[in-house]
């Protein structure tokens, strides 16, 4: 008999992530990953400042929670001091790829054996639907209401294929949760994210392009079909770098 | 109470800090009071540096030397910057292969010594500081010359324990210079 | 004890590794360069780790996450650079969390120069950061005080929970002077209860943090922190009184200033004037008593500093303005000569 069980590395905080949001899949695709691999107990995790600044309530491991963009910083801190251990960050796009990206860059750089999430969802959330920095071209949102205008606000960042310039990561590769089988394929690439830190590979990214209904403004239903239809083309799931591939 | 107040300057890359450091470590030998401190700015190398050595039997107070009883010039500049803030009876000692001016002032000893040209005569061109330093050291006698030897010990890094003998050589040059 | 010459940051290195400290990072910066070129090359032998971040909001973030794991963590750098890590400062507060920064002041504001300063007085002892919180500011005057405060700051820092700063000028990070290099700290506690080392499955998640979104909540853990202050305050102050038995003239200084007034004071004594100094070597917390003290006793205060009067606010409050402060300043990188300060000093005792 199957029995559908909340994963151990998950505490029973209750998340408070909007209804629809991918942020959940994720966060159990996570922890599922801590699980299987037995390293609940040896994982520090770092959260960052945008939707999942919560992060650390909802893992089970111990948490770090960063300044907003410093989530590499900090776990180089942390797996230099704890070499032996497990560490994580979970980070948005805002986080990721516009305050931090010096320090997305130079973790990656350096090869810095450790994991990080990469929820790719377009727009700030937590702030309330403004323009990021993996916002599509003319998409509207609270700082770009006439739609992203590339002359004056630039183009999006695709995070995995600039960093795949970089001698220093093991590991890129970009998945979304949008169906099923995406849900089970973006597991596997979280799974190797952390293997490949266990075994001492080196730096380990997956970009997981994420839903927003709230500040997409649409049906939950309609957002999962938004990925497909106007994000994939941008960012073209797949793998990007795999120093054993 | 003896104190030597030292100003040590000249173009960066002549050797100046590390003359100063090898007073610096006389005093340390000696267990006298001392402190050392260097210029210290962008260029590298061609601009202009010096560093400023206390020797005491007192607490060193400010490290800054306004008022040298002991200066040592490799270059024109630095002569002129700090010939008018020599204490009265000081001594001045300047590598006049470089320098051709003379001092203006007659109330300090000058010794002129054509450090540069002679350190080029024994083949060591980038030893005309320590030419220099032996004159100081045996004219001003603010470490005693036994000091000085161990104190190169001290400072030559031991990757270049070859040169030793030729920094002594140096010295020895200075020391036994006479205009 | 065999004394050893050495520049002052890396008298500041060499304390740290012999306080315990086996993560160092940090971003160059003249005047405190010395400190990682130093680490750099001894960390290696001796299984610690140095790393040259990205910038020095990197190195005080990098800080931050070993700090989490209950090591003891430091970071250097020069005034601009300090504005940079100010955000991380504040997050070490935050999440009480202990860590050293050493900071060699150079002139500003901006770009500034690279010649000494003690500028960032304000900045460093009104709590380098956002937010209401204080860090532990140390303020060397020789270069064996770089090596003894150093242990020291990591020493109180731990004891506390809070961020320690060493704070310098550029004349004590450059200057060489004989140091005999202190004891080594104790060793740090293996893991402290509330340290990020992994669960190992055997008890509930520690998190290190500072994001509070109950206002009462973060209300408490302010005041909770201020009681802690207090209590350093009433403990930690540390000063030192130079010739001030007779005195009737207070010079308050500190750092490179210090020992220009120490030249100043011995030559004003020869000349008959009864003046001293009291030298705070906590800025924050400050020694507020024995300048209260001394209020009563003297008949005025000389404040010599390189700033625009930042300490002279602090010994102004610390006295209640019961007597006149006066001040005594050059900024920019300059230095004033004991001739300057003595020429103050006639001025003020006329």
């Amino acid at each position: 008999m199957i029995v559908f069980e909340k994963p151990k590395a998950l505490t029973d905080a209750v998340l408070h992530y909007c209804p629809g949001c991918t942020h959940g899949i994720i966060h159990r695709l996570v922890a599922e990953v801590i699980d299987e691999l037995g390293i609940e107990g040896q994982t520090v995790g770092v959260a960052p400042v945008g939707c999942s600044v919560l992060a650390y309530n909802y893992f089970a491991c111990d948490m770090v929670e960063a300044a907003h963009g410093r989530a590499p910083a900090v776990a180089t801190g942390i797996k230099r001091s704890l070499p032996e251990n497990v560490v994580f960050t979970y980070q948005g796009d805002g986080d990721l790829a516009s305050i931090g990206m010096c320090e997305t860059v130079h973790a990656a750089a350096r090869g810095e054996n450790i994991t990080v999430i990469f929820i790719n969802n377009a727009i700030y959330g937590m702030t309330g639907g403004q323009m990021a920095p993996t916002s599509l071209p003319g998409q509207v949102t609270q700082t770009s209401p006439y739609g992203r205008n590339v002359d004056t606000q630039g183009y999006p960042v695709r995070v995995c294929e600039m960093l795949s310039s970089l001698d220093g990561p093991a590991y890129l590769e970009r998945v979304t949760v949008n169906n099923v089988k995406n849900v089970n394929r973006a597991k596997k690439a979280i799974k190797k994210a952390f293997q490949n830190q266990l075994d001492g590979k080196g730096f380990s990214l997956v970009e997981v392009l994420s839903s927003c209904p709230t500040n997409w403004g649409m049906t939950p239903q309609k957002a999962l079909e938004w990925i497909d239809e106007k994000m994939i083309p941008y960012y073209p799931l797949g793998v990007y770098k795999d120093k054993e591939g | 109470m003896r104190e030597n107040q030292i100003v040590i300057a000249g173009f960066g890359g002549q050797g100046l800090l590390f003359s100063g450091k090898v007073l610096a470590y006389g005093g340390l030998l000696e267990n006298r009071q001392l402190s050392w401190l260097p210029s210290y700015g962008p260029e590298m190398r061609g601009g202009t540096a010096n560093c400023s050595v206390i020797l005491s039997d007192r607490e060193v107070g400010s490290p800054i030397v306004h008022h040298p009883n002991i200066l040592m010039v490799m270059n024109t500049p630095s002569l002129d910057k700090y010939e008018s803030q020599v204490a009265p009876g000081g001594k001045i000692f300047i590598d006049s292969a470089l320098i051709s001016r003379k001092v203006e002032r007659d109330d300090v000893e000058v010794y002129y010594i054509p450090a540069t040209q002679m350190a080029h005569d024994i083949g060591a061109p980038s030893l005309a500081n320590m030419i220099l330093l032996g004159a100081l050291v045996k004219q001003t006698g603010c470490i005693s010359e036994e000091t000085l030897d161990e104190a190169l010990l001290k400072v030559v890094p031991p990757r270049k324990a070859d040169l030793i003998d030729l920094n002594r050589k140096a010295l020895a040059l200075g020391k036994d210079y006479k205009a | 004890m065999e004394k050893v010459l050495m520049k002052g940051n890396e008298a500041i290195a060499e304390a740290a590794i012999l306080a315990g400290c086996r993560h160092y990072f940090g971003y160059p910066i003249t005047p405190q360069t010395e400190v990682a070129a130093y680490m750099a090359k001894r960390m290696p032998k001796i299984g610690g780790v140095f790393l040259q971040a990205e910038s020095e909001i990197a190195a005080i973030n990098m800080v931050y996450g070993v700090a989490a794991t209950g090591k003891r963590a430091m970071t250097s750098s020069s005034s601009p650079g300090i504005a940079l890590k100010c955000e991380g400062i504040s997050y070490l507060a935050g999440a009480d969390l202990p860590a050293l920064i050493v900071n060699v002041q150079r002139g500003g504001p901006g770009l500034g120069g690279i010649q000494p300063s003690q500028s960032d007085y304000f900045l460093c002892t009104r709590g380098p950061g956002h937010g209401d919180f204080h860090v532990l500011v140390l303020a060397p005057s020789s270069v064996q005080e770089m090596a003894d405060l150093t242990l020291k700051g990591f020493e109180l820092a731990e004891k506390y929970r809070m961020p320690a700063m060493l704070l310098a000028d550029g004349t004590m990070g450059q200057m060489m002077e004989p140091v005999v290099l202190p004891e080594k700290l104790e060793a740090a506690p293996e893991a402290p209860e509330w340290a990020t080392t992994g669960t190992q499955g055997k008890r509930k998640h520690n998190i290190a943090n500072s994001l509070y979104l109950s206002p009462a909540e973060l209300e408490q853990l302010n005041l909770e922190r201020f009681r802690r202050y207090a209590e350093i305050e009433e403990n930690e102050c540390m000063w030192e009184e130079f010739m001030m038995d007779d005195a009737e003239y207070c010079v308050v200084s500190c750092g490179i200033t210090a020992r220009v007034s120490r030249n100043a004071i011995l030559e004003a004594r020869a000349k008959g004037i009864k003046v001293g100094m009291i030298r705070p070597i906590t800025l924050w917390p400050f020694p507020k008593k024995p300048l209260l003290a001394a209020a009563d006793l003297v008949k005025s205060f000389l404040v010599v500093e390189l700033s625009m009067g930042q300490m002279r606010e602090d010994v102004e409050l610390a006295t209640r303005c019961k007597k006149p402060v006066y001040g005594c300043t050059r900024v920019g990188g300059m230095i004033p000569s004991p001739e300057e300060v003595l020429e103050k000093l006639y001025e003020i005792t006329k």
